[in-house]
């Protein structure tokens, strides 16, 4: 039992660390978790495609597709090597994700060799950046309850509807959705997948300001937006199955928590006199921080187990569906206690003036949200519960009622 | 990245799984309950037998020379099967104080004996309910001789030789020492006591002047005892694991066979998400045990950070598993005749058996604060 490399994965790791160091410019260990950049997004945006088309050229932006899509046809553990050590570098991130992890590779399963021809490539490279149009107001954790219609017209088909939660809208080029072809089936059965270009006509993008003060996300209004029939992925009524493909990889995109925790706690309670002394010799407080450093390292090694099943080319164990379950509540609580160590001035969200440039009243608010995406807590719950410990599914009751005779919030 | 047991490991695991299977049902748990034995007998000779008890003793002192991560994996069988057996007594305490403390002639006197299951072993730290710290030790040694009451001593009714923490003279943490004494000669008196799990035996244990010798040096009892306790903790959650694991599988199948409202209750959300969170739990605290087990085996610096770990989430996940099997049982789980008992009994008894987790939870910000200088 040991966390050593096998000779290849230490060769492997030696050739990455090698590129980076020819290519990318280290972390400030100082800076290590402040990390926001005072740039504009949309400089931010050029700076990331520079990235991303050095990344894909040395073939590290898709270590495990295949060659022919511009992959190195490696395996998942080299990927987890790469991510390791390119967390070492400062270089931008969070803009090809979700259109790499999730859009691409419903593309490779569902589009035509042509259509992959061309649009693989432009996004490995980060010529083109792809968002995912799935949940509606209507439509959160039962996404297949959408309502966005599409209506055949000839050789196109008519989209009308709204989108929301989608996140980089506003600066992506593609996008793949998935809409209602025929409400009066149940309705997994009426859905019908397109992959569209953003800058059709019709497509209005408004930004939803977030309570944490972000924009991340948009609401997405389609106004008799014409698509061709030849942009539609799987048949007429199969949305479903090709929206599958896209969930599968959600949990594997959205990815760990990240953000202020035990260390940083530590710190705070250390410089912070409550009124019997520092913080740290409080007993509350000690016990806190025993909880939240047992359960970061739990989840550290968890995944190191997931990782040894990777690197003996196993398939890994469910133990990894329960990153987001823990990393949600516990980046929640330790903003929200962090802040009661700070009595009455915890209420201040001040750069200068609250602790680590406010980064505990920042997490609590932005956590918040972390555990409704990408799968609430109790959704994963319900998947731990069915797929891991094979109890019963829900009951559905609406499992075999037309779409168009359901019960809803819209027309009750 | 290599971070899971061995193939042969898994094997041994494997085997005491099959044993316990075969001889150790809760119906076997059951008759130590309502007897009054200390514990199984056949189980522990069985379990001695296979070579369970000497897998970590060298072999120079009569074991099977093996290492942590094999005493490990059997700790996992004997918890998942809430086994009636003073094993964590006789190896995890007496063999391993003994082990790193003991001169070569105390090894040699105790430790083949051990290692054969021929005599069981314990170790003997509180006097009474409050947490044995080096001011709540009245037991004292001088001399040679060894006078006090040690209380709740486990397995101290069948134990022939026990390790007592007992005052010496000093001050502070200096103020303890560890010592060895055979319980089978005069002046030792016992008597069996009831606790909250009747599956493993306590005593309390009366020493008038007898004779004991000293473990290590004088004044560094409280020392060697935190080294012992940590590795025990770290036996202990695997126990605690498969003690969770368990309790998790009774009440999943128990939440499959019950119908309410027309329906399996394991149908409900009220009961699918309590039964994730058993197994949330239930995975952080076999992630934080693998990681014990690793230092442990490797003897690594950071052993009581690694242990306290893996001891309050393992203590944490048997809490929670254990208390909401009886839970989802509804009224039978509360009944004598039905066996969500065992893991509830047991998984308080482990979790206050090194002491309780708000200890480790100090103790493992004490070791932050010596490694994080942030």
């Amino acid at each position: 039992m040991d966390f050593n490399d096998t000779p290849e994965e230490a060769k492997f790791r030696s050739e990455v660390r090698e590129w980076l160091a020819a290519n990318a410019r280290p972390r400030d260990p100082n800076n290590a978790k402040a990390g926001v950049s005072t740039k504009s997004e949309a400089e931010r945006l050029v700076r990331a495609k520079e990235w991303q088309a050095k990344k894909a050229d040395a073939g590290y932006a898709a270590i495990t597709w295949p060659t022919e899509y511009g992959g190195l046809g490696g395996t998942s553990i080299q990927s987890v090597i790469y991510s390791q050590e390119e967390a070492n570098y400062d270089v931008p991130r969070g803009f090809f994700e979700i259109g790499l992890g999730m859009c691409i590779p419903t593309m490779m399963k569902w589009a035509t060799p042509e259509q992959n021809e061309r649009y693989v490539k432009p996004a490995l490279f980060g010529e083109e950046v792809w968002c995912q149009l799935f949940s509606e107001p209507a439509a959160g954790s039962d996404v297949a309850g959408l309502r966005t219609k599409c209506e055949r017209d000839g050789d196109d088909w008519i989209i009308n509807g709204q989108k929301v939660w989608t996140s980089g809208a506003h600066f992506c080029d593609y996008g793949i959705i998935v809409t209602r072809s025929d409400p009066t089936v149940p309705k997994h059965k009426g859905l019908t997948f397109f992959f569209l270009d953003m800058k059709t006509p019709g497509i209005e993008i408004r930004p939803i300001k977030q309570i944490s003060g972000g924009a991340g996300f948009n609401e997405v209004f389609f106004n008799d937006v014409r698509v061709p029939d030849s942009q539609r992925l799987g048949d007429v009524g199969e949305g479903w199955k090709v929206s599958l493909t896209t969930l599968m990889n959600e949990r594997l995109a959205i990815g760990g928590g990240s953000g202020v925790d035990y260390e940083e706690l530590l710190k705070l309670a250390r410089e912070t006199e409550l009124e019997e002394g520092p913080a740290i010799k409080d007993a509350n407080v000690r016990e806190k921080l025993a909880d939240w450093y047992v359960q970061s390292q739990g989840l550290k090694y968890t995944k190191f187990r997931t990782l040894t099943a990777l690197s003996k080319g196993q398939v890994p164990g469910a133990e990894s569906s329960i990153g987001k379950i823990v990393s949600g509540p516990k980046m929640q609580d330790l903003g929200s206690f962090a802040m009661d160590i700070q009595g009455q001035g915890g209420i201040l969200q001040d750069t200068d003036e609250s602790p680590m440039g406010a980064a505990f009243q920042n997490q609590w608010l932005g956590a918040a949200g972390y555990r409704i995406a990408g799968g609430t807590d109790e959704i994963l719950r319900n998947i731990v519960s069915e797929q891991v410990l094979g109890l019963p599914q829900d009951i559905r009751v609406d499992k075999n009622v037309p779409f168009n005779e359901l019960a809803s919030s819209a027309k009750k | 990245m290599n971070f899971d047991f061995s193939d042969d490991q898994k094997m041994l695991k494997d085997q005491a799984r099959k044993f316990l299977e075969d001889k150790c049902s809760y119906g076997d748990v059951r008759t130590v309950l309502e007897s009054d034995a200390s514990h199984h007998d056949d189980i522990w000779q069985g379990l001695c037998d296979l070579g369970f008890t000497g897998a970590a003793i060298p072999e120079e002192y009569g074991g099977l020379g093996l290492g942590a991560l094999e005493l490990c994996v059997i700790a996992e069988e004997l918890g998942r099967s809430a086994a009636p057996v003073p094993f964590s007594s006789s190896i995890y305490m007496a063999a391993e104080a003994i082990k790193i403390g003991g001169s070569e002639s105390l090894k040699q006197a105790w430790l083949p004996k051990l290692a054969s299951g021929e005599i069981i072993g314990t170790l003997a730290a509180a006097e009474g309910p409050a947490a044995p710290t080096p001011r709540n030790t009245k037991t004292s040694f001088a001399n040679g001789k060894l006078t006090g009451r040690k209380l709740p001593v486990p397995d101290g009714e069948t134990a022939s030789v026990a390790i007592v923490l007992a005052n010496t003279g000093g001050t502070g943490e200096q103020a303890v020492s560890l010592v060895v004494v055979d319980l089978t000669q005069d002046g030792v008196t016992r008597s069996s006591v009831e606790t909250i799990d009747p599956t493993r035996g306590h005593a309390e244990i009366s020493f008038d002047n007898v004779d004991a010798s000293l473990l290590g040096v004088t004044g560094e009892g409280w020392a060697l005892m935190k080294r012992v306790e940590a590795g025990a903790a770290v036996l202990v959650a695997f126990e605690q694991v498969g003690g969770t694991e368990a309790a998790l599988h009774m009440a999943k199948d128990y939440s499959l066979d019950r119908y309410a409202f027309g329906r399996q209750i394991g149908s409900y959300q009220a009961i699918k998400h309590k039964l994730a969170d058993m197994y949330v739990k239930l995975e952080l605290a076999r992630s934080n045990a693998y990681y014990g087990a690793m230092v442990l085996a490797q003897e690594g610096a950071d052993l009581e950070l690694a242990a306290a770990s893996a001891r309050i989430s393992a203590t944490e996940a048997y809490r929670f598993a254990a208390q909401e099997c009886i839970q989802v049982h509804g009224g039978i789980g509360f009944t004598w005749e039905a066996n969500p008992q065992f893991h509830y009994r047991r998984s308080k008894l482990l979790a206050l058996s090194l002491g309780s987790a708000s200890r480790w939870k100090n103790r493992l910000v004490s070791e932050l604060e010596k490694s994080n200088v942030a």
